[in-house]
């Protein structure tokens, strides 16, 4: 029996779309509290990645662990204390646009816990505090920025008080004023002792939040530096992505 | 050989596919129907969506082909000295066939379609994959509200075409063949049996699933882009209302030999 390296651990993932091989045999492992950088070209998978932590996708080969269970034979039914408490952000909110921001935000609170009515309007409005979201409550995501829809589906993904979070590309598209908005609600989080991985090509972003940063490439994690290593430009494919100078 | 070959089989691959997708979507929604919450709100929502809005649609067509079809009838019997069998004949042939077909053929215009696109919106927009990752359905939250909504509501607006059909056909005949209004309604009300109606009836069950659940399939079936949801929704008018008509022939046939054995 192998004894548990972090809270999340992949081990020799697979995943192949037709003939096209995306991941040929990733592994890598997340302890509790660290926040993983995950970069790489596009198309080289890091949301395929991300999307199969948390069971949305299915890998052909490898395991998936979460505290040490393995999420890969498990069903849609087991999936879901699994969700409970690892929580994904979505690239673009991914908002119920049928729903108010306050309905967004109830949502998870009304499926998952019994809270009355006064103590759910009571922790969205804690929760719309702690985003900078306050005044919003009854706007629909149609109507909110790009900005706004991230911050609202990262405190979506909130309400539940996840172990884990999966940010994929929380601060793509946004300005300099939202994308710190967002890096310190990364930071809060993680000062809280959520483990995470952020999905990004905002390398800034992975400076401030990523304790260290993995480079996906040619179907598996070529490079995986800490932050402080990274920042004396190792010579290898991660510096050389950094710089542009390779895909 | 091959440019025959090759397009038949990726048609054929294509039903294979479909056939599967719909056996295990419905599968699905007969094991979460019984298992974990119901969404009662989310039922009753799509009951207005789909029985309420699509009112007038019925409403309108019923009566026009009430209208037609007794006007048809009258002109064509009339020569045989036949117009006092057009409230007999209109009442049963709306109430086994046009009622339920015409209805659920226009409801799978406007029900199919919306579901298939509003479904494949939420795919392209990563709803769906949201209420996954939440920890929720989107059997339970999105296809379950929608088949049960089109089971409750389809016999209810065919039930509703059957009355305004036959109305309408009353007031032409009244009107444009000269039939007494009295008789014309004590005609439908002593020749049409309780079979004929429930024939009829025990179809739109039937014809609300051939709606439902390919409409469902094919929405979640969208993996990105917005050309790919016009395709679904293209897709599930089209197959929705095939199966209806195809669906139509085997169901009278089998509601014919029931009433036999009775």
């Amino acid at each position: 029996m192998s004894v548990q390296k972090g809270v999340i651990e992949v081990q020799d993932f697979h995943k192949s779309f037709g003939a096209k091989k995306v991941h040929q045999g990733v592994s890598f492992y997340v302890r509790k509290g660290e926040c993983l950088g995950l970069i790489g070209g596009s198309g080289t998978g890091k949301s395929v990645l991300l999307r199969s932590l948390v069971g949305l996708e299915k890998p052909d080969r490898g395991e998936i662990l979460i505290n040490g269970v393995d999420i890969t034979p498990m069903n849609e039914t087991a999936l879901i204390e699994i969700r409970k408490k690892v929580a994904y952000v979505f690239q673009g909110g991914a908002l119920f646009d049928s729903m108010t921001v306050f309905e967004n935000l109830a949502y998870p609170l009304r499926e998952h816990f019994q809270f009355t009515e006064k103590e759910i309007a009571y922790k969205i409005a804690e929760q719309l505090q702690e985003f900078g979201l306050e005044g919003n409550e009854k706007l629909l995501p149609g109507s909110l920025s790009g900005g706004m829809q991230k911050r609202v589906g990262l405190a979506r993904a909130m309400m539940m008080h996840p172990e884990v979070v999966l940010y994929d590309e929380p601060t793509a598209g946004l300005d300099p004023y939202n994308t710190k908005r967002i890096q310190e609600s990364i930071l809060t989080l993680k000062s809280k002792g959520v483990t995470s991985i952020l999905v990004t090509h905002d390398m800034p972003t992975v400076y401030a939040v990523c304790d260290k940063v993995a480079l996906l490439q040619h179907g598996r994690i070529s490079e995986q530096y800490t932050i402080e290593k990274l920042k004396q430009e190792p010579p290898g494919a991660m510096s050389q992505f950094i710089n542009g100078e390779s895909a | 050989m091959n440019h025959i070959a090759l397009p038949f089989t990726v048609f054929m691959l294509e039903i294979l596919r479909f056939v599967g997708g719909v056996g295990l979507l419905t599968r699905d929604v007969a094991r979460e129907l019984f298992t974990g919450k119901f969404y009662w709100k989310l039922v009753v929502e799509q009951i207005y969506q789909i029985g309420m809005r699509s009112l007038p649609l019925i409403v309108i067509t019923a009566v026009s082909i009430g209208m037609v079809m007794s006007l048809q009838f009258g002109m064509g019997l009339e020569k045989f000295g036949g117009k006092l069998y057009v409230p007999k004949l209109l009442a049963v042939t709306i109430l086994r066939e046009m009622g339920p077909v015409f209805t659920s053929l226009m409801l799978a215009a406007r029900v199919g379609a919306g579901i298939a696109s509003e479904i494949g919106s939420m795919v392209v927009t990563q709803q769906v994959d949201a209420i996954r990752a939440l920890g929720t359905s989107p059997i339970k939250k999105i296809v379950i509200p929608r088949v049960l909504g089109a089971l409750i509501t389809l016999p209810i607006l065919v039930s509703m075409a059957n009355i305004v059909g036959n109305l309408g056909g009353l007031v032409v005949g009244a009107v444009e063949l000269n039939l007494d209004p009295n008789y014309y309604f004590l005609k439908v009300m002593t020749t049409s049996t309780i079979e004929d109606y429930l024939s009829g009836f025990g179809k739109t069950f039937f014809f609300a699933l051939f709606i439902a659940i390919p409409s469902c399939y094919f929405g979640l079936s969208v993996k990105e882009g917005t050309k790919e949801v016009g395709i679904a929704t293209t897709k599930a008018v089209v197959v929705s209302s095939i199966l209806i008509v195809i669906g139509d022939f085997f169901l009278s046939k089998l509601f014919w030999i029931f009433e036999k054995m009775i």
